[in-house]
């Protein structure tokens, strides 16, 4: 009786809260029990029948040397980004805060447009700019004579993981930038001020005066940017394909080759493909979680707000 | 307040503050480093405006002559121009959808104790870091089978969910923080329960209306994986990154007009941030203090 009155109470919250639900149970909710269903079949195509066959997508996953090879490299690719897109933003967030750099909020509208810019564009533009024809950045090397021959940056695997991280950090430098600018911003100025007086600058400064009061910040920073490293599908994908001979065949582009299985005449293997998806999400919730305990510490035991 | 006299390059450089070769050089070193970072964006628009000749013959930036028609080429042969109403129709749809939805589902989150709210709520956060690649499978089968699947409204609703669930934190943190006394009040006068929130508490919000409508904008310009999944059985619905990809494919020799479709695609996107910078670097540096 009294839930049956509470649920009436609140009938107008719940009928608000309708649209949302919706929305959230189709696109958020539904496909991460999906997926994990999808994961312990068979299934060929959207319009096959699906078989049953229990946790074996997984045990071919674990001997799958193209799985591993994609997973590892997604790994490298977070371990090659995230240190330098962190360093170099808070060196640049340092430099950039200091109030007597008249032009810090110019030279910041340069360094975010990348930001900005949709990633298949970058990735597109930039696969020019590196090309082996007529390229500027070959062009430059071979006038400069750094190199006799043009190199295929993007064509030859030993330089195309470089190459796409380099992008990569070229892309995305600009938002860490703007998250230390605002966690910078909560470091008080008399703080500067002492340190100044104590002649305490450069590496030494941030390293012993500005990080230690960012540091709940720098957490959320990793975390956000760690995540953001994993979700590289439409930049390697308008860059290279995964190519050239899956040398730079991240996660997602993995399971979407799996399951769209696109130009090399393969029949899709959307359950295969599920149980990929399933397999990087539980290590990307894993790693969220692990630094979410850390960010939580470091914030000051449970009395520190939930992240996010 | 004296207003500044003669914009010089000195006054641009230094402000009022004591010229000094440090500050100098700093500028110019990160001059120098900003005209590197926008230089793809430079190359992009010059070789737009060149001749396919001129591009291979490995001048400086500015074309000898401005070849204009490079960009009819892409927008009409290239299809661009279908392309663009495309990504207009997705973006504008589902930042109407998302904002609707977002804020009166934050609004209820943040403001009400109902059965359910705690499940619905952490719910919510746990799943705010699954990758994109764990549901395209799921969501595209979804759509399938709601007869969506290729068309325009199936990617603007797909869309819309996508990136949700941050901005229904968003709503729900700040819609918390406002006090009771306003509502209390609003419901003496005999408003209803939705008046309220339309009336008093959106209004109240608009920050975060604003926030999530840049980076909902921001998002469905720039998203990928999932309009290159659901066009690739019906190529008429393509947005602009999945066309361009599309081009690249098709035509690789056509530098000149793909630089123009580059500059077609970013052109809106580039001017809307410089337009609206604040709110965009608010929003964001908002997502991290949060």
């Amino acid at each position: 009786m009294l839930r049956q009155s509470a649920l009436y109470r609140y009938r107008n919250q719940y009928l608000m809260l309708l649209p949302g639900l919706i929305l959230g149970g189709m696109f958020v909710f539904y496909p991460i029990f999906a997926a994990l269903y999808f994961a312990l079949h068979d299934w060929s195509g959207f319009n096959a029948q699906r078989v049953f066959i229990g946790l074996e997508n997984f045990t071919r996953l674990v001997g799958d040397p193209f799985f591993w090879s994609a997973f590892s490299r997604s790994l490298i690719f977070l371990v090659g980004t995230v240190p330098a897109q962190m360093i170099l933003a808070l060196v640049l967030a340092v430099i950039l805060n200091n109030q007597l750099l008249k032009l810090s909020t110019f030279f910041r509208t340069f360094i975010f447009l990348p930001v900005v810019t949709p990633v298949a564009v970058i990735g597109i533009v930039w696969t020019f700019i590196l090309s082996p024809f007529n390229g500027p950045i070959n062009g430059l090397l071979l006038d400069i004579g750094l190199i006799s021959r043009p190199i295929d940056f993007l064509g030859s695997s030993d330089t195309v993981m470089p190459s796409v991280i380099g992008v990569y950090v070229w892309k995305w430098l600009g938002i860490t930038l703007i998250y230390w600018l605002a966690a910078l911003q909560t470091v008080p100025s008399d703080i500067y001020e002492a340190a100044r007086l104590d002649n305490c600058k450069g590496a030494r400064l941030i390293w012993y005066i500005i990080l230690p009061i960012v540091w709940p910040f720098a957490i959320m920073i990793l975390l956000i940017s760690a995540v953001a490293a994993l979700n590289v599908f439409p930049l390697i994908m308008s860059m290279t394909n995964g190519g050239p001979f899956f040398a730079s065949e991240v996660m997602e582009i993995f399971i979407y080759r799996k399951a769209f299985a696109t130009g090399d005449g393969s029949i899709p293997e959307l359950g295969y493909a599920a149980a990929a998806g399933v397999f990087f999400g539980v290590v990307v919730l894993t790693l969220t979680v692990v630094q979410a305990v850390i960010a939580r510490r470091a914030r000051g035991g449970p009395a520190g707000r939930a992240p996010i | 307040m004296k207003a500044p006299a003669i914009l010089s390059p000195k006054r641009i450089v230094f402000g009022d503050h004591k010229p000094t070769l440090q500050i100098a050089l700093v500028s110019f070193g990160l001059t120098c480093l900003c005209l590197i970072w926008i230089y793809p964006f430079l190359w992009m628009i010059s070789t737009s405006l060149k001749s396919t000749g001129e591009i291979f013959a490995g001048t400086g930036l500015i074309p000898d002559v401005f070849e204009w028609h490079n960009y009819r080429r892409a927008w009409v042969e290239a299809n661009m121009g279908r392309y663009f109403f495309n990504t207009l129709f997705v973006t504008v749809g589902s930042v109407i959808i998302v904002t609707f939805c977002t804020a009166t589902l934050g609004y209820v989150l943040g403001r009400y104790r109902f059965p359910g709210r705690n499940v619905l709520f952490f719910g919510f956060v746990a799943t705010v870091f699954i990758p994109q690649g764990f549901t395209i499978i799921p969501v595209f089968e979804l759509l399938s089978f709601l007869g969506l699947s290729s068309n325009l409204v199936g990617l603007t609703i797909a869309t819309s969910g996508h990136a949700m669930v941050i901005f229904v934190l968003l709503f729900a943190g700040y819609f918390s923080q406002l006090p009771n006394e306003l509502e209390e009040s609003a419901r003496v006068e005999g408003v209803n329960f939705f008046q309220i929130f339309w009336y008093v508490m959106l209004p109240l919000a608009r920050p975060i209306v604003v926030t999530v409508v840049i980076m909902q904008v921001l998002h469905a310009w720039n998203d990928f994986l999932l309009p290159l999944v659901i066009t690739l059985a019906n190529p008429a619905i393509r947005t602009l990154s999945v066309g361009l990809y599309a081009f690249k494919g098709e035509q690789f020799i056509d530098w000149s007009g793909m630089a123009a479709a580059a500059t077609i695609s970013i052109l809106p996107i580039v001017i809307l941030f410089i337009l609206l910078q604040r709110y965009f670097v608010n929003g964001l540096a908002g997502a991290v203090k949060g």
